[in-house]
Protein backbone atom coordinates (compact mmCIF):
# COMPACT_ATOMS: atom_id res chain seq x y z
CA UNK A 1 0.00 0.00 0.00
CA UNK A 2 1.09 3.50 -0.70
CA UNK A 3 1.05 6.77 1.11
CA UNK A 4 -1.49 9.56 1.19
CA UNK A 5 -0.38 12.83 -0.39
CA UNK A 6 -2.36 15.83 0.77
CA UNK A 7 -1.76 18.94 -1.35
CA UNK A 8 -3.26 22.40 -0.76
CA UNK A 9 -6.25 20.85 1.01
CA UNK A 10 -8.47 23.74 2.09
CA UNK A 11 -11.81 23.13 3.80
CA UNK A 12 -14.62 25.69 3.71
CA UNK A 13 -17.89 26.06 5.59
CA UNK A 14 -19.99 28.01 3.13
CA UNK A 15 -17.97 31.09 2.29
CA UNK A 16 -15.85 30.80 5.43
CA UNK A 17 -12.46 29.20 5.09
CA UNK A 18 -11.75 26.94 8.07
CA UNK A 19 -8.09 26.01 7.67
CA UNK A 20 -5.15 27.41 5.71
CA UNK A 21 -4.12 25.14 2.81
CA UNK A 22 -2.62 21.96 4.21
CA UNK A 23 0.24 20.01 2.66
CA UNK A 24 1.21 16.78 4.33
CA UNK A 25 2.18 13.25 3.50
CA UNK A 26 0.89 10.35 5.52
CA UNK A 27 2.77 7.09 5.29
CA UNK A 28 1.32 3.62 5.29
CA UNK A 29 1.85 1.27 8.23
CA UNK A 30 2.18 4.24 10.51
CA UNK A 31 0.00 6.01 12.98
CA UNK A 32 -0.22 9.72 12.39
CA UNK A 33 -1.63 11.80 15.22
CA UNK A 34 -3.26 15.17 14.68
CA UNK A 35 -3.23 17.34 17.77
CA UNK A 36 -4.07 20.95 18.53
CA UNK A 37 -6.42 23.16 20.50
CA UNK A 38 -10.17 23.27 19.93
CA UNK A 39 -11.19 25.05 16.75
CA UNK A 40 -7.87 24.49 14.99
CA UNK A 41 -9.56 22.46 12.28
CA UNK A 42 -8.02 19.07 13.04
CA UNK A 43 -11.34 17.21 12.89
CA UNK A 44 -12.31 19.15 9.79
CA UNK A 45 -9.12 18.09 8.03
CA UNK A 46 -9.64 14.49 9.11
CA UNK A 47 -13.19 14.53 7.74
CA UNK A 48 -11.87 15.86 4.43
CA UNK A 49 -9.79 12.73 3.99
CA UNK A 50 -12.82 10.54 3.25
CA UNK A 51 -15.10 13.32 2.01
CA UNK A 52 -17.26 13.29 5.14
CA UNK A 53 -16.66 17.03 5.45
CA UNK A 54 -18.92 17.83 2.51
CA UNK A 55 -21.89 16.02 4.09
CA UNK A 56 -22.32 19.08 6.29
CA UNK A 57 -24.60 21.54 4.53
CA UNK A 58 -22.63 24.17 2.63
CA UNK A 59 -19.27 22.59 3.39
CA UNK A 60 -16.73 21.78 0.70
CA UNK A 61 -12.99 21.49 0.25
CA UNK A 62 -10.47 22.34 -2.45
CA UNK A 63 -7.11 20.77 -3.19
CA UNK A 64 -6.10 17.20 -3.81
CA UNK A 65 -5.72 14.10 -1.70
CA UNK A 66 -3.92 11.33 -3.55
CA UNK A 67 -4.42 7.85 -2.15
CA UNK A 68 -2.28 5.61 -4.31
CA UNK A 69 -3.32 6.52 -7.85
CA UNK A 70 -6.71 7.88 -6.81
CA UNK A 71 -7.41 11.54 -6.29
CA UNK A 72 -10.08 11.47 -3.60
CA UNK A 73 -11.36 14.84 -4.82
CA UNK A 74 -11.62 13.79 -8.46
CA UNK A 75 -15.19 14.73 -9.47
CA UNK A 76 -15.51 11.31 -11.07
CA UNK A 77 -14.99 9.57 -7.74
CA UNK A 78 -18.09 8.49 -5.81
CA UNK A 79 -17.72 9.63 -2.18
CA UNK A 80 -19.39 6.44 -0.94
CA UNK A 81 -16.68 4.32 -2.61
CA UNK A 82 -13.98 6.58 -1.18
CA UNK A 83 -15.43 6.03 2.30
CA UNK A 84 -15.19 2.30 1.81
CA UNK A 85 -11.43 2.64 1.24
CA UNK A 86 -11.02 5.25 3.96
CA UNK A 87 -12.97 4.07 7.01
CA UNK A 88 -13.86 6.25 9.93
CA UNK A 89 -14.42 5.81 13.66
CA UNK A 90 -16.07 8.58 15.62
CA UNK A 91 -15.81 10.07 19.08
CA UNK A 92 -19.08 8.52 20.22
CA UNK A 93 -19.14 4.72 19.79
CA UNK A 94 -22.00 3.78 17.48
CA UNK A 95 -23.55 0.47 18.46
CA UNK A 96 -26.85 0.06 16.67
CA UNK A 97 -29.36 -1.02 19.28
CA UNK A 98 -31.74 -2.36 16.66
CA UNK A 99 -29.10 -4.88 15.59
CA UNK A 100 -27.18 -7.51 17.46
CA UNK A 101 -23.41 -7.58 17.82
CA UNK A 102 -23.00 -9.76 14.72
CA UNK A 103 -25.16 -7.53 12.55
CA UNK A 104 -23.41 -4.42 13.85
CA UNK A 105 -20.32 -5.67 12.05
CA UNK A 106 -22.09 -7.34 9.12
CA UNK A 107 -24.02 -4.19 8.19
CA UNK A 108 -21.10 -2.75 6.23
CA UNK A 109 -20.41 -6.07 4.50
CA UNK A 110 -24.05 -6.41 3.46
CA UNK A 111 -23.98 -2.82 2.24
CA UNK A 112 -21.14 -3.70 -0.08
CA UNK A 113 -22.90 -6.76 -1.40
CA UNK A 114 -21.76 -9.72 0.68
CA UNK A 115 -24.76 -12.00 1.15
CA UNK A 116 -23.33 -15.50 1.56
CA UNK A 117 -23.81 -16.61 5.16
CA UNK A 118 -20.49 -18.46 5.40
CA UNK A 119 -18.57 -15.51 3.92
CA UNK A 120 -20.29 -13.15 6.33
CA UNK A 121 -19.55 -15.40 9.32
CA UNK A 122 -15.88 -15.55 8.38
CA UNK A 123 -15.54 -11.83 7.71
CA UNK A 124 -17.36 -10.84 10.90
CA UNK A 125 -15.20 -13.13 13.02
CA UNK A 126 -12.03 -11.87 11.32
CA UNK A 127 -13.00 -8.22 11.90
CA UNK A 128 -13.90 -8.88 15.53
CA UNK A 129 -10.60 -10.70 16.05
CA UNK A 130 -8.69 -7.82 14.45
CA UNK A 131 -10.50 -5.46 16.81
CA UNK A 132 -9.48 -7.73 19.75
CA UNK A 133 -13.13 -8.10 20.65
CA UNK A 134 -13.87 -11.65 19.52
CA UNK A 135 -13.10 -13.41 22.79
CA UNK A 136 -15.31 -10.99 24.71
CA UNK A 137 -18.34 -11.13 22.42
CA UNK A 138 -18.26 -14.55 20.74
CA UNK A 139 -20.94 -15.80 23.14
CA UNK A 140 -23.15 -12.71 22.93
CA UNK A 141 -23.27 -12.22 19.17
CA UNK A 142 -27.07 -12.19 19.31
CA UNK A 143 -27.28 -9.51 22.01
CA UNK A 144 -28.14 -5.96 20.95
CA UNK A 145 -25.11 -3.84 20.14
CA UNK A 146 -25.70 -1.35 22.92
CA UNK A 147 -25.54 -4.12 25.55
CA UNK A 148 -21.73 -3.90 25.38
CA UNK A 149 -19.63 -1.57 27.52
CA UNK A 150 -18.42 1.76 26.12
CA UNK A 151 -14.93 0.46 25.34
CA UNK A 152 -16.36 -2.67 23.72
CA UNK A 153 -18.76 -0.55 21.68
CA UNK A 154 -15.85 1.51 20.38
CA UNK A 155 -13.95 -1.63 19.42
CA UNK A 156 -17.17 -2.86 17.80
CA UNK A 157 -17.24 0.38 15.79
CA UNK A 158 -13.63 -0.25 14.76
CA UNK A 159 -14.48 -3.86 13.81
CA UNK A 160 -17.32 -2.58 11.65
CA UNK A 161 -14.96 -0.18 9.89
CA UNK A 162 -12.29 -2.92 9.48
CA UNK A 163 -14.74 -5.47 8.10
CA UNK A 164 -14.96 -3.73 4.72
CA UNK A 165 -11.14 -3.87 4.45
CA UNK A 166 -10.24 -0.19 4.18
CA UNK A 167 -6.76 1.04 3.25
CA UNK A 168 -6.95 3.89 5.73
CA UNK A 169 -8.60 4.18 9.13
CA UNK A 170 -9.49 7.65 10.40
CA UNK A 171 -10.26 8.02 14.10
CA UNK A 172 -11.80 11.21 15.45
CA UNK A 173 -11.04 11.38 19.19
CA UNK A 174 -11.94 7.69 19.56
CA UNK A 175 -11.14 7.57 23.27
CA UNK A 176 -12.56 10.82 24.61
CA UNK A 177 -15.79 9.09 25.69
CA UNK A 178 -13.93 6.18 27.30
CA UNK A 179 -12.32 5.49 30.67
CA UNK A 180 -8.52 5.04 30.94
CA UNK A 181 -8.62 1.23 30.80
CA UNK A 182 -10.78 1.18 27.69
CA UNK A 183 -8.46 3.83 26.24
CA UNK A 184 -5.44 1.60 26.77
CA UNK A 185 -7.19 -1.30 25.04
CA UNK A 186 -7.96 0.89 22.02
CA UNK A 187 -4.38 2.14 21.87
CA UNK A 188 -2.97 -1.38 21.98
CA UNK A 189 -5.40 -2.31 19.25
CA UNK A 190 -4.22 0.57 17.06
CA UNK A 191 -0.59 -0.50 17.46
CA UNK A 192 -1.41 -3.98 16.14
CA UNK A 193 -3.62 -2.64 13.36
CA UNK A 194 -0.95 -0.40 11.87
CA UNK A 195 0.79 -3.49 10.49
CA UNK A 196 -1.78 -3.55 7.69
CA UNK A 197 -3.24 -0.08 7.66
CA UNK A 198 -2.60 3.60 7.47
CA UNK A 199 -4.03 5.15 10.63
CA UNK A 200 -4.75 8.81 11.27
CA UNK A 201 -6.01 9.74 14.71
CA UNK A 202 -7.26 13.08 15.99
CA UNK A 203 -6.82 13.39 19.72
CA UNK A 204 -7.00 15.95 22.50
CA UNK A 205 -4.86 13.73 24.64
CA UNK A 206 -1.18 14.62 24.18
CA UNK A 207 0.00 11.55 26.07
CA UNK A 208 -2.04 9.42 23.74
CA UNK A 209 -0.41 10.99 20.71
CA UNK A 210 3.02 10.46 22.28
CA UNK A 211 2.21 6.82 23.17
CA UNK A 212 0.78 5.56 19.90
CA UNK A 213 1.84 7.72 16.99
CA UNK A 214 4.86 7.59 14.71
CA UNK A 215 4.28 11.04 13.31
CA UNK A 216 2.47 13.99 14.77
CA UNK A 217 0.84 16.91 13.01
CA UNK A 218 0.23 19.98 15.15
CA UNK A 219 -2.52 22.40 14.22
CA UNK A 220 -2.97 25.86 15.75
CA UNK A 221 -5.50 28.65 15.47
CA UNK A 222 -4.38 31.81 13.73
CA UNK A 223 -6.51 34.83 14.68
CA UNK A 224 -4.27 37.48 13.16
CA UNK A 225 -6.65 38.06 10.24
CA UNK A 226 -9.52 38.86 12.62
CA UNK A 227 -11.21 35.48 12.24
CA UNK A 228 -10.13 32.12 13.55
CA UNK A 229 -8.27 30.17 10.89
CA UNK A 230 -6.68 26.81 11.55
CA UNK A 231 -3.22 26.01 10.24
CA UNK A 232 -0.78 23.14 10.19
CA UNK A 233 2.29 24.41 12.04
CA UNK A 234 4.36 21.28 12.48
CA UNK A 235 4.60 17.78 11.08
CA UNK A 236 7.40 15.51 12.12
CA UNK A 237 8.33 12.30 13.88
CA UNK A 238 6.42 12.17 17.17
CA UNK A 239 9.60 11.89 19.23
CA UNK A 240 10.93 15.03 17.59
CA UNK A 241 7.73 17.04 17.96
CA UNK A 242 7.50 16.22 21.63
CA UNK A 243 11.17 16.74 22.51
CA UNK A 244 12.45 19.48 20.23
CA UNK A 245 9.54 21.21 18.49
CA UNK A 246 10.42 23.76 15.88
CA UNK A 247 7.79 26.25 16.92
CA UNK A 248 7.50 27.86 20.30
CA UNK A 249 3.72 27.70 20.38
CA UNK A 250 3.93 23.94 19.79
CA UNK A 251 6.12 23.67 22.83
CA UNK A 252 3.75 25.82 24.88
CA UNK A 253 0.83 23.69 23.78
CA UNK A 254 2.31 20.24 24.33
CA UNK A 255 3.81 21.20 27.65
CA UNK A 256 0.36 22.23 28.84
CA UNK A 257 1.16 25.88 29.42
CA UNK A 258 -1.22 27.03 26.69
CA UNK A 259 -4.35 25.53 25.17
CA UNK B 1 -24.12 29.08 57.82
CA UNK B 2 -27.38 30.73 58.83
CA UNK B 3 -30.36 30.23 56.52
CA UNK B 4 -30.79 33.28 54.34
CA UNK B 5 -33.34 35.83 55.51
CA UNK B 6 -35.87 35.09 52.74
CA UNK B 7 -35.67 31.35 53.26
CA UNK B 8 -39.22 30.99 54.65
CA UNK B 9 -40.62 33.18 51.87
CA UNK B 10 -38.92 31.05 49.23
CA UNK B 11 -40.25 27.93 50.89
CA UNK B 12 -43.78 29.39 50.83
CA UNK B 13 -43.57 30.40 47.17
CA UNK B 14 -42.36 26.91 46.35
CA UNK B 15 -45.40 25.37 48.09
CA UNK B 16 -47.86 27.76 46.43
CA UNK B 17 -46.42 27.18 42.95
CA UNK B 18 -46.40 23.47 43.48
CA UNK B 19 -50.02 23.58 44.66
CA UNK B 20 -50.98 25.62 41.60
CA UNK B 21 -49.45 23.09 39.20
CA UNK B 22 -51.18 20.21 40.98
CA UNK B 23 -54.52 22.05 40.87
CA UNK B 24 -54.11 22.83 37.19
CA UNK B 25 -53.27 19.20 36.46
CA UNK B 26 -56.41 18.20 38.35
CA UNK B 27 -58.53 20.58 36.26
CA UNK B 28 -57.05 19.06 33.12
CA UNK B 29 -57.63 15.47 34.20
CA UNK B 30 -61.12 15.80 35.72
CA UNK B 31 -62.99 16.29 32.41
CA UNK B 32 -61.14 13.34 30.91
CA UNK B 33 -61.98 11.06 33.80
CA UNK B 34 -65.56 12.35 33.92
CA UNK B 35 -66.14 11.70 30.22
CA UNK B 36 -64.71 8.21 30.39
CA UNK B 37 -66.68 7.40 33.54
CA UNK B 38 -69.92 8.73 32.05
CA UNK B 39 -69.44 6.81 28.81
CA UNK B 40 -68.62 3.64 30.71
CA UNK B 41 -71.62 4.05 33.04
CA UNK B 42 -74.17 4.73 30.30
CA UNK B 43 -72.55 2.76 27.50
CA UNK B 44 -71.78 -0.20 29.71
CA UNK B 45 -75.50 -0.71 30.33
CA UNK B 46 -76.00 -1.23 26.59
CA UNK B 47 -73.57 -4.13 26.59
CA UNK B 48 -75.00 -7.52 25.80
CA UNK B 49 -74.13 -10.40 23.52
CA UNK B 50 -76.47 -9.14 20.81
CA UNK B 51 -74.88 -5.70 21.01
CA UNK B 52 -71.72 -7.18 19.53
CA UNK B 53 -73.28 -9.82 17.29
CA UNK B 54 -76.37 -8.15 15.88
CA UNK B 55 -76.98 -5.26 13.54
CA UNK B 56 -79.69 -2.61 13.46
CA UNK B 57 -83.19 -3.74 14.39
CA UNK B 58 -86.09 -1.37 13.72
CA UNK B 59 -88.30 -0.37 16.67
CA UNK B 60 -91.09 -2.78 17.55
CA UNK B 61 -93.95 -0.65 16.20
CA UNK B 62 -97.46 -1.91 15.46
CA UNK B 63 -97.56 -1.77 11.68
CA UNK B 64 -101.13 -0.54 11.39
CA UNK B 65 -100.33 2.59 13.33
CA UNK B 66 -97.70 3.95 11.02
CA UNK B 67 -99.76 7.02 10.26
CA UNK B 68 -99.44 8.05 13.87
CA UNK B 69 -95.79 8.89 13.27
CA UNK B 70 -95.71 9.65 9.61
CA UNK B 71 -97.60 7.94 6.87
CA UNK B 72 -94.54 8.28 4.64
CA UNK B 73 -92.38 6.10 6.84
CA UNK B 74 -93.37 2.50 7.07
CA UNK B 75 -90.23 0.85 8.37
CA UNK B 76 -89.03 -1.76 6.00
CA UNK B 77 -86.66 -4.09 7.87
CA UNK B 78 -84.89 -4.89 4.62
CA UNK B 79 -84.15 -1.26 3.80
CA UNK B 80 -80.62 -0.53 5.03
CA UNK B 81 -81.39 3.15 5.34
CA UNK B 82 -84.73 2.76 7.08
CA UNK B 83 -84.16 5.18 9.91
CA UNK B 84 -81.67 7.53 8.36
CA UNK B 85 -84.18 10.18 7.41
CA UNK B 86 -86.71 9.61 10.06
CA UNK B 87 -88.60 12.78 10.98
CA UNK B 88 -88.86 13.77 14.58
CA UNK B 89 -92.12 12.50 16.10
CA UNK B 90 -94.66 15.27 16.57
CA UNK B 91 -97.56 13.56 18.22
CA UNK B 92 -95.97 11.38 20.80
CA UNK B 93 -97.89 13.07 23.59
CA UNK B 94 -101.11 11.45 22.49
CA UNK B 95 -99.37 8.16 22.11
CA UNK B 96 -97.77 8.38 25.50
CA UNK B 97 -101.16 9.17 27.01
CA UNK B 98 -101.98 5.60 26.09
CA UNK B 99 -105.66 5.86 25.25
CA UNK B 100 -105.81 2.93 22.89
CA UNK B 101 -104.00 -0.35 22.65
CA UNK B 102 -102.24 0.82 19.52
CA UNK B 103 -101.03 4.07 20.97
CA UNK B 104 -99.94 2.18 24.04
CA UNK B 105 -97.88 -0.10 21.82
CA UNK B 106 -96.31 2.90 20.14
CA UNK B 107 -95.51 4.41 23.51
CA UNK B 108 -93.93 1.13 24.54
CA UNK B 109 -91.85 1.13 21.38
CA UNK B 110 -90.50 4.57 22.23
CA UNK B 111 -89.66 3.61 25.77
CA UNK B 112 -88.40 0.10 25.02
CA UNK B 113 -84.83 -0.96 25.80
CA UNK B 114 -82.18 -1.38 23.11
CA UNK B 115 -82.81 -3.81 20.26
CA UNK B 116 -80.18 -5.22 17.96
CA UNK B 117 -76.51 -4.29 18.04
CA UNK B 118 -73.72 -2.33 16.42
CA UNK B 119 -71.65 -5.10 14.79
CA UNK B 120 -72.06 -3.31 11.46
CA UNK B 121 -70.61 -0.17 13.01
CA UNK B 122 -67.63 -1.96 14.58
CA UNK B 123 -66.76 -3.70 11.32
CA UNK B 124 -67.33 -0.50 9.35
CA UNK B 125 -65.07 1.59 11.57
CA UNK B 126 -62.30 -1.01 11.44
CA UNK B 127 -62.51 -1.27 7.66
CA UNK B 128 -62.86 2.43 6.85
CA UNK B 129 -60.16 3.51 9.29
CA UNK B 130 -57.89 0.57 8.44
CA UNK B 131 -58.01 1.20 4.69
CA UNK B 132 -57.56 4.92 5.33
CA UNK B 133 -54.49 4.18 7.41
CA UNK B 134 -53.07 1.97 4.66
CA UNK B 135 -53.42 4.92 2.30
CA UNK B 136 -51.89 7.38 4.76
CA UNK B 137 -48.96 5.22 5.95
CA UNK B 138 -46.69 5.18 2.89
CA UNK B 139 -47.35 8.84 2.13
CA UNK B 140 -46.88 9.94 5.71
CA UNK B 141 -43.77 7.88 6.43
CA UNK B 142 -42.00 8.77 3.20
CA UNK B 143 -42.87 12.44 3.64
CA UNK B 144 -41.58 12.26 7.23
CA UNK B 145 -38.33 10.69 6.02
CA UNK B 146 -37.98 13.45 3.46
CA UNK B 147 -38.59 16.19 6.04
CA UNK B 148 -36.08 14.70 8.45
CA UNK B 149 -33.28 13.47 6.18
CA UNK B 150 -33.42 16.37 3.72
CA UNK B 151 -34.54 18.93 6.25
CA UNK B 152 -32.73 21.93 4.81
CA UNK B 153 -34.25 21.93 1.36
CA UNK B 154 -36.75 24.66 0.66
CA UNK B 155 -39.40 22.17 -0.40
CA UNK B 156 -39.12 20.59 3.06
CA UNK B 157 -40.02 23.90 4.69
CA UNK B 158 -43.07 24.24 2.46
CA UNK B 159 -44.18 20.66 3.08
CA UNK B 160 -43.70 21.03 6.83
CA UNK B 161 -45.81 24.20 6.90
CA UNK B 162 -48.56 22.70 4.74
CA UNK B 163 -48.60 19.61 6.90
CA UNK B 164 -49.08 21.70 10.03
CA UNK B 165 -51.91 23.67 8.44
CA UNK B 166 -53.57 20.47 7.29
CA UNK B 167 -53.38 18.84 10.70
CA UNK B 168 -54.92 21.95 12.24
CA UNK B 169 -57.76 22.30 9.76
CA UNK B 170 -61.27 21.17 10.71
CA UNK B 171 -62.05 17.60 9.73
CA UNK B 172 -65.23 18.59 7.92
CA UNK B 173 -63.00 20.25 5.32
CA UNK B 174 -61.51 16.88 4.41
CA UNK B 175 -65.07 15.55 4.18
CA UNK B 176 -66.21 18.35 1.86
CA UNK B 177 -63.18 17.93 -0.39
CA UNK B 178 -63.77 14.21 -0.84
CA UNK B 179 -67.52 14.83 -1.19
CA UNK B 180 -66.90 17.16 -4.12
CA UNK B 181 -64.00 15.26 -5.69
CA UNK B 182 -65.21 11.69 -5.22
CA UNK B 183 -68.80 11.36 -4.02
CA UNK B 184 -70.27 13.84 -6.50
CA UNK B 185 -68.16 12.42 -9.35
CA UNK B 186 -69.15 8.81 -8.68
CA UNK B 187 -72.68 9.81 -7.66
CA UNK B 188 -72.40 7.35 -4.82
CA UNK B 189 -71.63 7.47 -1.11
CA UNK B 190 -68.89 4.89 -0.60
CA UNK B 191 -66.79 3.57 2.25
CA UNK B 192 -63.62 4.09 0.21
CA UNK B 193 -64.43 7.80 -0.01
CA UNK B 194 -64.57 7.85 3.78
CA UNK B 195 -61.19 6.15 3.93
CA UNK B 196 -59.79 8.84 1.62
CA UNK B 197 -61.16 11.61 3.84
CA UNK B 198 -59.67 9.97 6.94
CA UNK B 199 -56.36 9.45 5.11
CA UNK B 200 -56.20 13.20 4.47
CA UNK B 201 -56.52 13.73 8.22
CA UNK B 202 -54.03 11.00 9.14
CA UNK B 203 -51.21 11.89 6.72
CA UNK B 204 -50.02 15.01 8.57
CA UNK B 205 -50.02 13.17 11.90
CA UNK B 206 -47.93 10.31 10.52
CA UNK B 207 -45.66 12.74 8.67
CA UNK B 208 -44.84 14.95 11.62
CA UNK B 209 -44.44 12.08 14.10
CA UNK B 210 -42.12 10.26 11.70
CA UNK B 211 -40.10 13.42 11.22
CA UNK B 212 -39.82 14.13 14.94
CA UNK B 213 -38.87 10.54 15.75
CA UNK B 214 -36.23 10.43 13.01
CA UNK B 215 -34.76 13.68 14.30
CA UNK B 216 -34.27 12.01 17.69
CA UNK B 217 -31.99 9.38 16.13
CA UNK B 218 -28.45 10.51 17.00
CA UNK B 219 -26.56 12.14 14.14
CA UNK B 220 -23.64 9.88 15.08
CA UNK B 221 -25.54 6.89 13.67
CA UNK B 222 -26.01 8.57 10.30
CA UNK B 223 -22.35 9.61 10.33
CA UNK B 224 -21.26 6.06 11.10
CA UNK B 225 -23.32 4.71 8.22
CA UNK B 226 -21.98 7.36 5.88
CA UNK B 227 -18.44 6.65 7.10
CA UNK B 228 -18.86 3.06 5.93
CA UNK B 229 -19.74 4.30 2.47
CA UNK B 230 -23.51 4.00 2.83
CA UNK B 231 -25.66 6.25 0.64
CA UNK B 232 -28.37 8.25 2.40
CA UNK B 233 -31.21 5.90 1.46
CA UNK B 234 -29.31 2.93 2.86
CA UNK B 235 -28.59 4.55 6.20
CA UNK B 236 -32.18 5.79 6.34
CA UNK B 237 -33.84 2.45 5.75
CA UNK B 238 -31.44 0.10 7.52
CA UNK B 239 -30.25 2.24 10.41
CA UNK B 240 -32.34 5.33 11.05
CA UNK B 241 -35.87 4.05 10.45
CA UNK B 242 -35.49 0.84 12.52
CA UNK B 243 -34.10 2.87 15.40
CA UNK B 244 -37.04 5.26 15.29
CA UNK B 245 -39.65 2.56 14.67
CA UNK B 246 -41.25 2.44 18.14
CA UNK B 247 -41.87 6.17 18.03
CA UNK B 248 -43.25 6.02 14.51
CA UNK B 249 -45.64 3.23 15.48
CA UNK B 250 -46.89 5.47 18.28
CA UNK B 251 -47.65 8.15 15.70
CA UNK B 252 -49.46 5.63 13.51
CA UNK B 253 -51.51 4.59 16.53
CA UNK B 254 -52.41 8.20 17.22
CA UNK B 255 -53.44 8.59 13.60
CA UNK B 256 -55.67 5.51 13.82
CA UNK B 257 -57.30 6.82 16.99
CA UNK B 258 -57.90 10.19 15.37
CA UNK B 259 -59.40 8.58 12.28
CA UNK B 260 -61.59 6.12 14.17
CA UNK B 261 -63.24 8.95 16.11
CA UNK B 262 -63.95 11.27 13.19
CA UNK B 263 -67.63 11.81 12.42
CA UNK B 264 -67.98 14.88 10.23
CA UNK B 265 -66.05 13.63 7.19
CA UNK B 266 -67.93 10.32 7.29
CA UNK B 267 -71.35 12.00 7.15
CA UNK B 268 -70.36 13.47 3.79
CA UNK B 269 -68.68 10.37 2.41
CA UNK B 270 -69.86 6.98 3.74
CA UNK B 271 -73.37 8.15 4.75
CA UNK B 272 -74.01 5.20 7.04
CA UNK B 273 -75.86 1.92 6.82
CA UNK B 274 -78.01 -0.36 8.92
CA UNK B 275 -76.59 -3.60 7.65
CA UNK B 276 -73.15 -5.16 7.36
CA UNK B 277 -71.54 -4.28 4.06
CA UNK B 278 -68.23 -5.75 3.06
CA UNK B 279 -67.88 -3.74 -0.14
CA UNK B 280 -65.79 -0.58 0.10
CA UNK B 281 -67.83 0.79 -2.80
CA UNK B 282 -71.11 1.04 -0.95
CA UNK B 283 -72.28 3.15 1.95
CA UNK B 284 -71.08 1.66 5.22
CA UNK B 285 -71.82 1.98 8.91
CA UNK B 286 -69.30 3.38 11.37
CA UNK B 287 -69.37 3.75 15.14
CA UNK B 288 -69.18 7.55 15.24
CA UNK B 289 -72.02 7.71 12.69
CA UNK B 290 -74.13 5.33 14.76
CA UNK B 291 -73.46 7.42 17.84
CA UNK B 292 -74.52 10.53 15.96
CA UNK B 293 -77.68 9.08 14.41
CA UNK B 294 -78.81 7.11 17.43
CA UNK B 295 -78.36 10.08 19.73
CA UNK B 296 -80.80 12.00 17.52
CA UNK B 297 -83.29 9.16 17.58
CA UNK B 298 -86.56 9.55 19.50
CA UNK B 299 -86.35 5.94 20.67
CA UNK B 300 -84.87 5.45 24.13
CA UNK B 301 -83.42 2.09 23.10
CA UNK B 302 -81.49 3.67 20.24
CA UNK B 303 -80.18 6.39 22.57
CA UNK B 304 -78.78 3.61 24.71
CA UNK B 305 -77.17 2.06 21.64
CA UNK B 306 -75.56 5.44 20.93
CA UNK B 307 -73.90 5.37 24.35
CA UNK B 308 -72.88 1.81 23.71
CA UNK B 309 -71.34 2.74 20.38
CA UNK B 310 -69.43 5.60 22.01
CA UNK B 311 -68.25 3.18 24.69
CA UNK B 312 -67.03 0.67 22.11
CA UNK B 313 -65.20 3.47 20.27
CA UNK B 314 -63.39 4.49 23.43
CA UNK B 315 -62.50 0.89 24.24
CA UNK B 316 -61.37 0.30 20.65
CA UNK B 317 -58.96 3.22 20.81
CA UNK B 318 -57.77 2.00 24.21
CA UNK B 319 -57.14 -1.52 22.88
CA UNK B 320 -55.24 -0.18 19.87
CA UNK B 321 -53.08 1.85 22.24
CA UNK B 322 -52.29 -1.09 24.47
CA UNK B 323 -51.64 -3.51 21.60
CA UNK B 324 -49.25 -1.15 19.89
CA UNK B 325 -47.40 -0.45 23.10
CA UNK B 326 -46.94 -4.16 23.69
CA UNK B 327 -45.83 -4.66 20.10
CA UNK B 328 -43.30 -1.82 20.06
CA UNK B 329 -41.74 -3.00 23.30
CA UNK B 330 -40.57 -6.07 21.42
CA UNK B 331 -39.79 -4.29 18.15
CA UNK B 332 -37.24 -2.04 19.92
CA UNK B 333 -34.61 -4.78 19.57
CA UNK B 334 -34.76 -7.08 16.59
CA UNK B 335 -32.85 -10.11 15.33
Amino acid sequence: MSSMLIRQLTPFYGSRQAVKPVDMTVRANQITAIIGPSGCGKSTILRCLNRMHETIRGAYATGTVMLGDTDIYDPKEDPTMIRRRVGMVFQQPVALRTRNVYENVAVGLRLHGMTNKADLDGAVEKALREAVLWDEVKDVLDKPGNALSGGQQQRLSIARALAVKPDVLLLDEPCSALDPFATVSIEELLLTLKENLMIIIVTHNMQQAARVSDETAVFMVDTSSGQALGELVELDATSKVFTEPREERTELYISGRVG
Amino acid sequence: MKPSTNYRWRKLVDRVMRGATVAATGCAVIPLVAIIAYVIALGGSAMSVSFFTDVYQPPDLPTQNDELINEEVPFNPDDPFANLEMPAPESTDGALAGESAESQAVANAYAAGPRGGVLHGILGTLMITGIGLLMALPIGIFAGVYLSEYRNERLATIVRFSSDVLSGSPSIVAGVVIYVLVVLQTEQFTAIAGSMALAILMVPIVTRTTEEMLKLVPEAMREAARGLGAPTWYSTFTVVLPTALPGIVTGVMLAFARGAGETAPLILTVLGSNVITMSMFEPMAALPLLTYRYTESPYIGENTLAWGAAFVLVVLVLIVNILVRLATRRVGVTR
